[in-house]
């Protein structure tokens, strides 16, 4: 049990010591990342060819994901099970077999211990004796379960299987992105000095977008008058929201004197980048999804992307960006998905800031664990919804987040 | 002739430098040719053949667009750069065209004083004589790593 309270209120406050505890963090790792839930892996395009492997984490947990010579995926801890030295160096490649350079012990694709260097001695001498279990400490190995080409894994035998963790509201919305086999496009990290749930819940604060992210209110990509909505599943832990593409003539930002107006002069040289082909054929320009504990996809325009969160301490973050596209993509869509990668990233127009608003929240309650975010937009209730002046999916999140965590 | 060479590209690197350490963004754009190409990106994704840029424009339009974005849209806490250049290689590859690649190091400097090695490695240019304007400049950082956001070019 934490040592820590929940305030009375309940569902609309959020008290600052969970993004500043050592405690909360480290039970964080036991009872979330390590316990009943599915964390992202990779993309499957990243691991095509038999016996190809990435290293990634689930938490703080170093992960090895690999593909073994049967095609089949398998993920495990990149820690040998005889001195605890990382098994797999390497960020990505093909093997063999994995042998931990420390003192050649040996695993295949799926982290099984398959030879212990010199175990029966040289010449009769040394070696274990016969009744020893290094298997005993060998690294966990996850559940591993692929939807639409993404990977995902648990270290828990009692999670339901993926699709029913991810839900009927939200499923449908990552289908609908991950409607043919994609190619990545390349990856970057973000380094951002916040605890991870502050990314996390900035990802579901639909409230903020068209607020902190004046390019979208500028060029009317994403106002919160425009036609869209917000899903969130039962147990509040993912959610998705979008807006459709039709353009935005109101005023309301103007009206109400808002920081993130546009001025009616302010226009772009090169309006092009901003040009979508509406491939899903739906009308949607921007879908932003989330997973529990971490994990994102977002479709932005024609540029698709996986953001993997990975927690680096109490007040660190890496955000592991995939920027991806179809297989099948012409050289005109590579183009457009090239162009408007700069939307998003560490220097995209419209993703930019957070990096930096999730730090001033971070730097800002420096002194005060016991006080809260006053969560209340859209009332106290958890749920799905036709407005983004809400901060539903937000509610949900630490919903979601109390039930792990049990505080 | 060469070393007259060697001295225009080791000018224009400084005048560059001193442009966005000195946050005269708007002379940035005129570093380049009318349909001239910037792009950062990592040498991770270079040496992997992955063609997604951090930053990517197509022309001063587009290098105007990010630096109006930057003075009129994007909100970040003040920072300025300070730009090390070195290394710089030169090549004629015809009359009017010159290959150059130069290595840099960007710290990255705060209002509180803190001061960061935030970016490091190579420019990859191909500049147009006699204006000496890029023509294209890869900016290849060594690190797949960003702290915190990019928003002043490299």
């Amino acid at each position: 049990m934490l040592s820590r309270a929940w305030p009375a209120e309940g569902a609309t406050r959020v008290p600052y010591w969970v993004y500043q505890d050592a405690e909360v963090y480290r039970e964080e790792q036991r009872r979330i990342f390590h316990g009943p839930t599915w964390s992202y892996l990779c993309l499957e395009a990243e691991l095509a060819d038999p016996g190809s492997f990435l290293t990634t984490f689930v938490g703080d947990m170093p992960v090895v994901v690999a593909r073994d010579p049967k095609g089949a995926l398998h993920a495990f801890e990149n820690r040998c099970a005889h001195r605890g030295a990382l098994i797999c160096m390497q960020a990505r490649g093909r093997a063999e077999r994995f042998n931990c350079i420390y003192h050649n012990w040996t695993y295949d694709h799926a982290g099984n211990l398959t030879n212990v260097a010199f175990r029966k001695g040289i010449a009769g001498k040394g070696g274990m004796p016969a009744d020893a279990q290094p298997e005993s400490q060998a690294p966990k190995q996850f559940r591993v379960e692929s939807i639409c080409g993404i990977v995902f894994g648990t270290l828990s035998p009692d999670v339901a299987p993926l699709e029913s963790y991810i839900g009927p509201q939200i499923l449908p919305r990552l289908k609908r992105v991950m409607v043919k086999p994609v190619k990545v496009l390349g990856t970057y990290t973000q380094v951002l000095p916040n605890n991870w749930k502050l990314y996390m819940d900035n990802v579901k604060d639909t409230y903020h977008a068209s607020l902190l992210h004046l390019f979208f209110t500028r060029f009317r990509i994403n106002r919160l008058t425009q036609k869209g909505g917000v899903f969130v599943s039962d147990d509040g832990a993912h959610h998705c929201t979008y807006t459709e593409m039709v353009e935005d003539r109101g005023d309301a930002y103007e009206a109400g004197g808002m920081r993130s107006a546009g001025s009616h002069t302010f226009k772009l040289e090169a309006p092009e980048l901003l040009e979508q082909v509406d491939e899903l054929g739906d009308n949607v320009s921007i879908q932003i999804l989330s997973l529990f504990p971490g994990f994102v996809l977002h479709q932005i325009r024609n540029s698709l992307a996986a953001r993997q969160v990975v927690p680096k301490g109490i007040d660190r973050t890496e955000l592991h960006w995939t920027l991806f596209g179809f297989a099948d993509d012409d050289a005109a869509m590579l183009r457009r998905r090239l162009l408007q990668s700069n939307l998003v990233g560490p220097a995209g127009y419209i993703s930019m800031e957070d990096g930096a608003a999730t730090g001033f929240v971070q730097r800002g309650v420096a002194a005060s664990p016991d006080r809260a975010s006053v969560i209340e937009m859209g009332g106290s209730t958890i749920g799905s919804g036709d407005s983004r002046v809400t901060e539903t999916a937000v509610r949900g999140l630490w919903k979601a987040w109390r039930t792990y965590m049990q505080v | 002739m060469e070393l007259e060479l060697q001295l225009a590209v080791e000018r224009l690197h400084a005048r560059y430098a001193q442009a966005l350490d000195s946050d005269a963004l708007e002379a940035w754009p005129d570093f380049f040719t009318a349909d001239g190409r910037y792009r950062i990106t990592t040498a991770e994704n270079e040496a992997r053949g992955l063609p997604l840029p951090v930053v990517y424009a197509e022309g001063r339009a587009m290098l105007n667009d990010r630096i109006a974005s930057l003075r009129h849209a994007n909100i970040y806490e003040p920072q300025r750069y300070r730009h090390i250049v070195s290394s710089v290689l030169v090549e004629r590859e015809s009359a009017e065209r010159i290959k150059s690649t130069a290595n840099f190091l960007v710290v990255r400097i705060m209002e509180n004083g803190e001061a960061l090695l935030f970016a490091s490695g190579r420019y990859v240019d191909r500049i147009t004589l006699p204006a000496l304007k890029f023509a294209e400049r890869v900016v290849i950082c060594d690190s797949r790593r960003f702290d915190t956001l990019l928003a002043i070019p490299l």
